[in-house]
């Protein structure tokens, strides 16, 4: 879009403004911005977040990439990765780590359907 | 591991046990003591911090006792060789400059690998950031926050499509600042917009845990903005942006930063420019801290012209306010940075910042006339690109309609903006709605999360994670065979622990040497006469990094830099013994036995009186204080009007000194003076000494002097000297 500065037509409401009126304007329109991406942040989640929550669940990052490649195949990212990985070791009886590196090593993704 | 000031840093000492190493700390450290007057050395300074343990000041601090007063706001120095081994060398001279903050630049690409990266492979244009190349450094600072007795913060970026995943490496490793701003993402690298504010969401929340400091990504429409001045506007509404979503996330206001260039340089009227928006900047964010950057889009080869105008934006600084200070490197237009071209942009900020102590005391900025009305203005146009983002249906509307990096001031539109679509990018599609049973079990987290109604807490499912438990961390070493740290301290070993040295500028051993060239000569002519002449000094690889034409025919001045072929043994250098001085105590017994009376003059058509008068003046420590008496015969003075001064006086030496150097005149001078004295018959019975900048004791001997003192010279050394020569007369005698 191409358009000639308009500045002092479009400022008219802003004029008999004070100088903390305008600011605490500017202040609630970033709020009004940020909203809606706060509130996709709250509701989704990524692959790097849930590698993220893998590798502080005690996974390198070499591993964290298969487990997470396979819960997306699987298409059981709305659940967590770590959800996952969480419940296989619950289901299996043995620690997260030892789950997850079974993961990585291709086993045990049957199970993983088995979960939710 | 301990730092010995003494010894080089031993990297191979450092990587050992990197494994089972624990950062000392976490979090950013602002400096402390600011606030409170304080005085160093002779003056009282209003906006400093606490005092270094162990610093190098600036070279004028030498008619100053020394002293090295530490500005009040954390100063920044950029460090990107590529090498971390070589950059952590830079990282201590940095510190004993005055640096605290040390922001390493990751290697091309790494914000589009969506991963973390392992090992130490070789960067460009910066480091491979990953765990390994983080600990070394972290570990390295450690040790030098310790050396010099303030704590550094160390930073990188958590950009690209691996934001929480680095957030969470740098969270464990004790990183204790980053650039995050989903922003800088989607205008700049193209990720996906939805995926990286998404990204961003969990990136900050384990900053807020690390306590960490957030620096935004801003100023880079500062950068690509043809007319930078232009995009002030919408500078002020990338910073809300990530400000206030980065509050809502949970970082504390005091550690969200604002990424804030000058926008403009001279020979712009910059001051008029840039001065109403730090001003409304200030205004604004008043809430958040100000990292004041310096300006690098109309910033050339000239290093000078470069440090005038960071001077300018220092100036800025110090009428507004800055938390942080960062420094560009005077040879950004040239290169990537070398050594010491980070201790001279450290300098210039420490010298700007010293100087301009306390001037808000003392000039206020006058908001009634212009400014006033600039300010304004400016925040006005901030809001009405607000209210039109929201009349369009918000942030990802208005930016497929190219608000961002648009060339026009705004409302103004050129319709050059950078469009980004909510359905491309990197990234794309990769977003998944978390189901109601959607679980992460960790201690730190984003927005929904199911736990379990048996747990406390989400990491308890996993016996806690590795923010509350480091032994989880998994440490990947080396990925790399060849390209690792392992294989380049092979290839540098000649140097290593040995007598033998190259220069470098970058890396160890790089050879590369710079040199500065002027030519009578056209530009073109010049630039081709230069490289020409750095192969005949024997250099390799020869490249001009600066041209200054100084007439259209008269001349040129040419950098250039090169590669030289060989290596230095210092075992071979033949260095004279450093002179070993007399005690006070010793030196004023001498002189109180049997008195001493000398004259002194500068000689020649020289009007420098600064070093002699120290030299001999009491107050600043000069031979008079030893005892010893003088006449001074002021400047500018004949060398046979001084000879025949001593010869009246029956002076025991004369001390000449001796600034200009043009043709050589200074060595004249003191031939002259030795040859003045032989011919009178007085050059046995007499100590004749000279000083000055360009005089050195092997120099001076040369031209018949019996001692050159050269720059750094006191006045204990002078009286030191007479008196071991008198000593040795009388024994010749």
């Amino acid at each position: 879009m191409k358009r000639a500065d308009d500045y002092e037509v479009r400022r008219q409401h802003l004029v008999n403004m004070s100088d903390e009126e305008l600011k605490a304007r500017f202040w609630e329109l970033a709020e009004k911005i940020v909203e809606p991406m706060l509130e996709l942040g709250y509701k989704n989640t990524t692959p790097s977040i849930e590698r993220s929550i893998l590798l502080r669940m005690g996974f390198s990052s070499l591993e964290v990439k298969p487990i997470v490649d396979g819960v997306m195949k699987k298409g059981l990212m709305s659940k967590g990765a770590g959800n996952v990985v969480w419940r296989l070791s619950k289901k299996l009886g043995m620690s997260v780590r030892e789950a997850g590196l079974g993961l990585v090593e291709g086993k045990y993704w049957d199970e993983v359907d088995t979960l939710f | 591991m301990k730092l010995d000031i003494n010894k080089k840093i031993d990297i191979q000492e450092l990587i050992k046990d990197l494994d089972k190493y624990t950062p000392k700390r976490r979090g950013w450290h602002w400096r402390e003591g600011r606030n409170e007057n304080r005085t160093v050395g002779d003056f009282e300074f209003h906006e400093t911090s606490e005092g270094l343990k162990n610093f190098i000041p600036l070279p004028g601090s030498r008619g100053f006792h020394y002293i090295d007063p530490q500005p009040d706001c954390v100063v920044t120095t950029e460090i990107a060789s590529g090498r971390f081994e070589d950059d952590i060398r830079r990282m201590r001279m940095a510190a004993w400059h005055g640096a605290d903050h040390i922001m390493v630049i990751r290697t091309a690409g790494q914000s589009h690998i969506d991963s973390l990266i392992e090992g130490t492979t070789q960067g460009i244009g910066g480091i491979a950031v990953t765990r390994k190349q983080v600990r070394a450094s972290r570990k390295a600072l450690d040790m030098i926050e310790e050396e010099v007795g303030r704590e550094i913060n160390f930073h990188s970026y958590i950009s690209g499509v691996a934001g929480p995943d680095i957030a969470v490496m740098f969270a464990e490793e004790g990183v204790n600042g980053a650039h995050q701003d989903p922003q800088y993402n989607v205008l700049y690298r193209n990720v996906n917009m939805v995926r990286s504010f998404t990204d961003a969401c969990e990136a900050k929340k384990i900053m807020a845990w690390a306590d960490m400091l957030q620096i935004d990504g801003a100023h880079n429409a500062n950068a690509t903005a043809m007319k930078a001045w232009k995009v002030r506007p919408e500078l002020m509404v990338q910073h809300a942006i990530n400000s206030i979503f980065s509050k809502k996330v949970g970082i504390k206001p005091e550690n969200i930063a604002l990424s804030t260039v000058p926008p403009t340089a001279p020979p712009a009227p910059c001051m008029r420019l840039d001065l109403p928006y730090a001003v409304a900047l200030r205004d604004f964010f008043s809430e958040y801290k100000m990292r004041a950057q310096q300006n690098t889009k109309y910033m050339e080869s000239d290093m000078r012209e470069a440090t005038v105008t960071h001077t300018l934006n220092l100036m800025i600084s110090r009428l507004t306010s800055a938390d942080i200070q960062s420094t560009i490197t005077p040879d950004e237009g040239r290169n990537v940075p070398w050594h010491y071209n980070n201790i001279a942009a450290i300098s210039t900020a420490k010298q700007a910042l010293n100087g301009m102590d306390g001037l808000r005391e003392m000039v206020k900025l006058d908001r009634e006339g212009s400014l006033g009305t600039e300010v304004r203005e400016l925040k006005e146009r901030a809001v009405l690109f607000m209210e039109e983002m929201l009349e369009v249906g918000g942030y990802f509307k208005a930016v497929e309609s190219g608000f961002f990096i648009d060339s026009g001031y705004y409302p103004e539109r050129n319709g050059d903006g950078i469009p980004r679509q909510i359905e491309g990018g990197i990234g794309v599609g990769h977003i998944y709605e978390r189901d109601a049973d959607y679980f992460a079990p960790v201690s730190v987290h984003y927005g929904y999360n199911n736990v379990p109604k048996e747990f406390a807490k989400a990491s308890d499912a996993i016996g806690g994670d590795t923010f509350e438990d480091r032994s989880k961390i998994v440490f990947v070493d080396e990925l790399d065979e060849i390209d690792n740290v392992n294989t380049r301290l092979k290839e540098v070993e000649k140097y290593t622990n040995t007598s033998i040295v190259k220069p470098e500028v970058e890396w160890k051993a790089d050879g590369i040497v710079a040199t500065t060239i002027f030519l009578p000569l056209d530009e073109r002519t010049a630039e081709f006469a230069a490289i020409k002449c750095g192969e005949k000094l024997g250099l390799e690889d020869v490249t001009v990094v600066h041209k200054q034409c100084l007439h259209p025919s008269e001349g040129t001045v040419v950098e250039i830099k090169g590669r030289v072929k060989f290596d230095i043994d210092i075992n071979e250098l033949v260095i004279p013994e450093k002179v070993v001085v007399l005690s006070d105590d010793e030196i004023r017994a001498d002189i109180a036995e049997k008195p001493m009376f000398v004259v002194a003059a500068t000689v020649g058509q020289d009007e420098h009186s600064v070093g002699l008068k120290e030299t001999l003046d009491i107050k600043h420590g000069g031979i008079e204080k030893f005892g010893v008496k003088y006449l001074y015969l002021g400047t500018s003075c004949p060398v046979e009007k001084l000879v025949d001064a001593a010869i009246e006086t029956n002076a025991d030496a004369i001390l000449a000194s001796t600034i200009i150097t043009h043709d050589d005149v200074h060595v004249k001078n003191m031939r002259k003076l030795h040859e003045l004295c032989i011919e009178k018959g007085i050059r046995d019975r007499l100590v004749l000494a000279c000083g000055g900048t360009q005089v050195s004791n092997e120099i001076a001997k040369e031209a018949g002097m019996d001692a050159g003192f050269g720059r750094g010279s006191k006045g204990v050394d002078v009286a030191s000297f007479l008196v071991k020569r008198r000593r040795e007369m009388q024994n010749e005698n």
